[in-house]
């Protein structure tokens, strides 16, 4: 592997060497190591699309997947499914990302389907890196869609960030929530330049008690345009909470729209959501401090998206 | 030293001049200088020319003999001023260390910004961590606001009403951060306040009165007939 694709997948998947555990590297399209263990089984799909399928046997404690995707290639388009069984009570954390540099000039695009059947009970933590690199004129699109299913009383906990790099990006996120099961995802996006980003959720509670907490920090510079969308629908005794908490700079323009529709008495649902410039005063306050105006920018940016 | 020559502050309000701040001339060089007066006499506005937020709109500042009066508020602060405000600025995500180590000016250690914590009176574990968002309370953020201006150790530093809200906390802690602060730096401290026990330690006392300066001298001049004025009584009532 050289140094390039090393970095690619530190950025993406904080990872300096082969990874301890499970995991899956797929490189311009092919595979580029795998390992299973006792209790993760990682295979091809049978079904004749590229991707993988990720067996975690139930009550696997303390155990992880990695599986990054790196692209180098310009001119490459992929679509890619992956596909999770978690057994019931385990406790695993998964980490994946995509790691795009192009320096040609054509477009190079990665589309990830990943989706989780959590069983009962079963706890998963799911981190997910989007990064993009190239000097070349070629743009770096990244489509992913998240479609997760939880059985009672599971918890899925996602943390997605993109930070640099990705041109265009179109995120779907869908979750279907049984008794109990809670879903938590943690969102941060920075855009600039002529980049666009659209994120949206669709969550369903369909079971007594089950609850979803939200929460999409971004930040879009110069010309660049995000969209946020959630739509959560509370059919059921259940909670949800979704927030969307934006900083505009330059140019740019983010449009949130969040809905919410309670099918039962006892759906509790709050949307909150703030688009707007960094505070003035908090730039005061840290040029008292000695910082000038722009590395209090910069630190104040560094802090909203940490 | 601190030498303000002829400060006027004046704003344009509905499309009529209003003057905040008349004329205002005073040096600061003592160890403790503490400016009174009645809410709205224009305190913090003076604070705020001092630190280069607000630019008067007549008379000069000069700082160790530089006119300083064109310099923004970066060049201010590293020259050597500081300033902890009335209303500290919340963050969403810095954390308070992280803030403590912006106002050193360089990384600094866990034990360093526990140390600065603990002066200002907060068990430095249970925040250190924390951000310095709307989940801390109005006394915790002040205090954290001291413990900026502390790890900064300038040569001037201006407080504006550092005792409001931390009454759990007693002034005779807040007392002894400013002495021990002056201890360790050896620079000026501007302690704007109302409180009768801060007064009391100041070596100069400024009053001001709807923008001006009403009377100036040692606490020994000042403090007698300050005694029982409205200013002293509001406090007093707040304490009670
Ligand atoms: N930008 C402004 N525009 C209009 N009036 C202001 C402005 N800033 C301050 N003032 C007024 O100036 C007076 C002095 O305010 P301030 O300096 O905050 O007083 P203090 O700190 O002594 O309570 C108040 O009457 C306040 O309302
Ligand atoms: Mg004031």
């Amino acid at each position: 592997m050289d140094e390039l694709e090393k970095m690619l997948l530190m950025q993406v998947a904080d990872l300096h060497r082969v990874p301890d555990g499970a995991y899956n590297i797929r490189k311009n399209g092919e595979g580029d190591g795998r390992r299973s263990t006792d209790r993760i089984r990682i295979e091809d799909r049978k079904d004749g699309h590229a991707g993988i399928d990720i067996f975690i046997a139930p009550d696997t404690k303390n155990e992880s997947v990695h599986i990054p995707v790196v692209i180098t290639k310009t001119d490459y388009r992929e679509r890619v499914y992956n596909d999770f069984y978690i057994g019931e009570n385990a406790d695993v954390l998964i980490i994946a990302g995509c790691g795009i540099h192009n320096c040609g000039v054509e477009t190079s695009e990665h589309t990830g389907v990943h989706t989780f059947h959590i069983g009962r009970g079963a706890k998963v933590r799911y981190v997910e890196k989007h990064y993009g690199s190239g000097d070349g004129s070629g743009e770096n699109i990244m489509n992913p869609a998240t479609v997760i299913y939880q059985e009672e009383d599971s918890r899925f906990e996602m943390e997605s960030t993109q930070i640099k790099g990705i041109d265009s990006t179109d995120r779907e996120t869908t979750a279907t929530l049984k008794a109990g099961a809670e879903l938590v995802v943690r969102e941060k996006i920075f855009t600039h330049g002529k980049q666009f980003a659209r994120t949206n959720f669709i969550v369903d509670l369909n079971g007594e008690g089950a609850g979803v907490d939200l929460v999409s920090r971004s930040v879009a510079a110069d010309d660049s345009r995000q969209t946020f969308g959630s739509r959560i629908n509370g059919n059921t005794a259940c909670h949800g909470h979704s927030e969307c908490d934006a900083i505009i700079m330059d140019r740019a323009c983010v449009t949130a729209v969040p809905e919410l529709t309670a099918n039962c008495i006892d759906a509790e649902l709050i949307h909150e959501a703030a688009i707007g410039k960094i505070a003035g005063e908090q730039i005061v306050k840290l040029m008292t401090l000695g910082l000038t105006e722009q590395e209090a920018e910069e630190q104040i940016i560094k802090g909203f998206l940490s | 030293m601190l030498e303000l020559q002829n400060i006027t502050f004046e704003v344009e309000e509905n499309g009529q001049t209003k003057r905040i701040l008349s004329d205002v001339s005073l040096t600061i060089d003592e160890r403790f200088v503490a400016i009174t007066g009645p809410n709205g006499s224009g305190k913090s506005t003076l604070a705020k020319i001092i630190a280069g937020i607000l630019t008067p709109t007549g008379g000069k500042l000069l700082f160790n003999g530089e006119d300083i009066t064109p310099l923004s508020v970066t060049e201010r602060a590293r020259r050597g001023i500081s300033f902890a405000f009335q209303q500290p600025v919340r963050f969403k995500g810095i954390t308070v260390k992280d803030l403590i180590s912006l106002a050193a000016g360089k990384h600094i250690t866990v034990g360093e910004a526990c140390g600065y914590l603990s002066e200002v009176g907060l068990c430095a574990r249970d925040y250190i961590d924390r951000e310095v968002n709307a989940s801390l309370s109005g006394g915790e953020l002040k205090r954290i606001e001291i413990a900026t201006v502390l790890a900064r150790g300038t040569s001037l530093s201006v407080f504006d009403e550092p005792e409001a809200g931390i009454d759990l906390w007693s002034f005779q802690n807040l007392i002894s951060v400013f002495e021990k602060m002056y201890a360790k730096s050896q620079g000026s401290i501007v302690i704007i306040s109302h409180q009768e026990r801060i007064l009391n330690i100041a070596d100069k006392i400024v009053v001001l009165s709807a923008g001006r300066i009403e009377r100036v001298g040692t606490r020994e001049e000042i403090l007698p007939s300050l005694l029982g004025t409205s200013a002293c009584r509001a406090l007093t009532d707040k304490l009670s």
